[in-house]
């Protein structure tokens, strides 16, 4: 049991897979909290498709993929915000269009390049057993930063989801605090990118946050629940990974879909 | 002459979504601690103005003063009380927790809340007899213990200006009375509550002032002055029915979400 744990790790590729995947794990589970209880978890998938032509426009130009996506983060989420907010096109509609140009536009740039397959599946699905270290290291510090700036506006965060006229009474930049809370939102896709790919970090924004609002009655212990779910399902997922030899991507997912379910039926089974 | 300073003065504005406007040209004056009703119609334009008077709807023109000065200065003057229907009940937050977030505009933006912040909770909650349930999900209480949640918020925030959308639709007797009380409590430390309701007698008989609105104000005063036929009849047209020996019916149905009509009787 203990070689069958320890063997992967004697793999360079392995632990730096492992480590990215639960510092992933962890921060789409904490902003993911955001997801689930402001129903943002559409804006979540878009705004992963919609970074897609950064990351192929730094491909071109051979820069850093992390930094492409960055940039095509950052304009995504002050677009998405600013289209949001005119009120002439239902916000659905307005990210669904934005969204679906911005994917086609990454698919038309990456299918200029001659691999093209290759390239596509990773960018789509992950690729996190080709984690460099400098990319570990970007993704640490992106992480930290998300993390500590959670922390330090858990109040007006909590404030601006459970009761906007509150934050208007109390005279919070509730309109400042919303881009604020979509840029995590997007350095979190970003970083999430290298892991489990455009196509599936949605699920991982999604599914721990969601199995820990099942288990847990307060914002902060459904925050630590859910980072604790995607970290093991991150762990675990990379183990079945080596082992049955799939997507990486796709068995972190599968193995938070099952913490999920088994949330999901313990709940049912108990009203 | 001397000029006896208002808490709050409303002054020619106009209030609308996008281009359609909703309230015109409403202009009134309320002083320290009163008690004010706001009474009309559906679609009248009650939670417009308040949505205006915590400073969520631009004014299209006119301005709002407290203390003399323009809404947003003072910073947490006012606290809102809002319908049932317009809060998240699956939102994962604790009794303790909701009635927190009253502290918050008190509190710097990075600073955690403090042992005197935990007492003013404590005794907010317990003011409306829900301290046994501070650590219940908010979603877990009866409809009467919800409004009261939020009524102990309201208390924690110590505010200047009082809002409630409401308070009296559609709740149990015992939460009604904690309501009427906190409206005493809140007189002896001359906070100013303005409430909407369709009860027409309670207006009447428990508040200083009636405002009667319909998308413009009809009459602002005190009951005797305002329970007038013409006032009525601007504000509710086809809806009042005048008996014989005086008295007024207002045939008037409870906000849409409710379908069951109530009429409430009101004598001249």
């Amino acid at each position: 049991m203990i070689d069958w744990l320890l063997e992967p790790l004697t793999y360079g590729f392995m632990q730096r897979g492992l480590a990215a995947s639960v510092m992933v794990g962890i921060l789409c589970a904490v902003m993911g909290t955001y997801v689930v209880l402001r129903g943002m978890a559409f804006l979540g998938d878009a705004m992963a498709h919609a970074i897609l032509p950064g990351i192929a426009i730094a491909y071109i130009l051979d820069g850093s993929l992390l930094v492409g996506a960055i940039a095509a983060a950052v304009a995504v989420a002050v677009g998405i915000g600013f289209i949001s907010r005119g009120g002439n096109l239902k916000e659905d509609t307005a990210i669904g269009i934005l969204f679906a140009a911005a994917l086609s536009l990454g698919v038309a740039l990456i299918s200029t390049m001659q691999t093209y397959a290759v390239d596509l599946s990773h960018i789509l699905f992950g690729n996190v057993l080709g984690v460099s270290v400098s990319d570990l290291w970007l993704t640490a510090i992106l992480g930290a930063g998300i993390l500590l700036t959670v922390g330090l506006l858990y109040k007006q965060f909590l404030v601006i989801s459970f009761d906007p006229v509150l934050a208007a009474t109390l005279r919070l930049p509730a309109e400042l605090l919303r881009y604020v809370m979509l840029l995590l939102l997007a350095l979190t896709v970003v970083v999430s990118l290298q892991t489990v790919g455009v196509g599936l970090s949605s699920a991982m924004l999604v599914t721990p946050a969601a199995t820990a609002y099942l288990l847990t009655r307060r914002l902060w212990p459904m925050m630590l629940a859910s980072a604790v779910i995607g970290a093991l399902s991150s762990v675990i997922g990379l183990y079945l990974s080596f082992y049955l030899n799939i997507v990486s991507g796709a068995a972190i997912v599968l193995t938070a879909t099952t913490f999920f379910l088994v949330a999901f039926i313990w709940k049912r089974m108990k009203s | 002459m001397t000029h006896t300073p208002h808490r709050l003065e409303v002054i020619d504005i106009s209030i609308g979504y996008g281009d359609k406007i909703v309230l015109r040209d409403v202009s009134f004056q309320i002083p320290h601690g009163a008690r004010v009703a706001v009474v009309g119609p559906n679609g009248a334009g009650k939670s417009t103005l308040f949505k205006a008077l915590v400073g969520l709807l631009p004014l299209k023109s006119g301005r709002i003063l407290i203390h003399g000065l323009d809404l947003g200065i003072h910073q947490d003057c006012v606290a809102y009380v809002p319908q049932r229907e317009e809060v998240d009940w699956k939102f994962p937050v604790t009794v303790t927790d909701v009635v927190m977030m009253g502290r918050y505009g008190k509190l710097g933006w990075l600073k955690r809340p403090s042992r005197a912040d935990q007492a003013i909770v404590r005794e907010s909650l317990t003011q409306l007899g829900i301290a046994d349930l501070e650590k219940i999900s908010i979603g877990d209480l009866s409809g009467g213990q919800q409004q009261r949640v939020f009524l102990a918020r309201a208390i924690a925030q110590e505010p200047h200006i009082l809002l409630m959308d409401e308070p009296f639709t559609g709740v149990d007797i015992t939460t009604q009375e904690a309501t009427l009380n906190l409206l005493d409590t809140l007189r002896d430390r001359s906070v100013t509550a303005i409430i909407s309701t369709h009860d027409l007698n309670l207006a009447a008989n428990r508040f200083d002032y009636i405002l009667l609105l319909n998308k413009r104000v009809i009459a602002f005063g005190p009951p005797k002055e305002v329970m007038q036929q013409e006032n009525l009849a601007g504000a509710f047209g086809n809806s009042l029915l005048v008996m014989e020996n005086g008295a007024m019916l207002v045939d008037e149905c409870c906000p849409p979400d409710e379908d069951h009509p109530h009429e409430e009787v009101q004598h001249d």
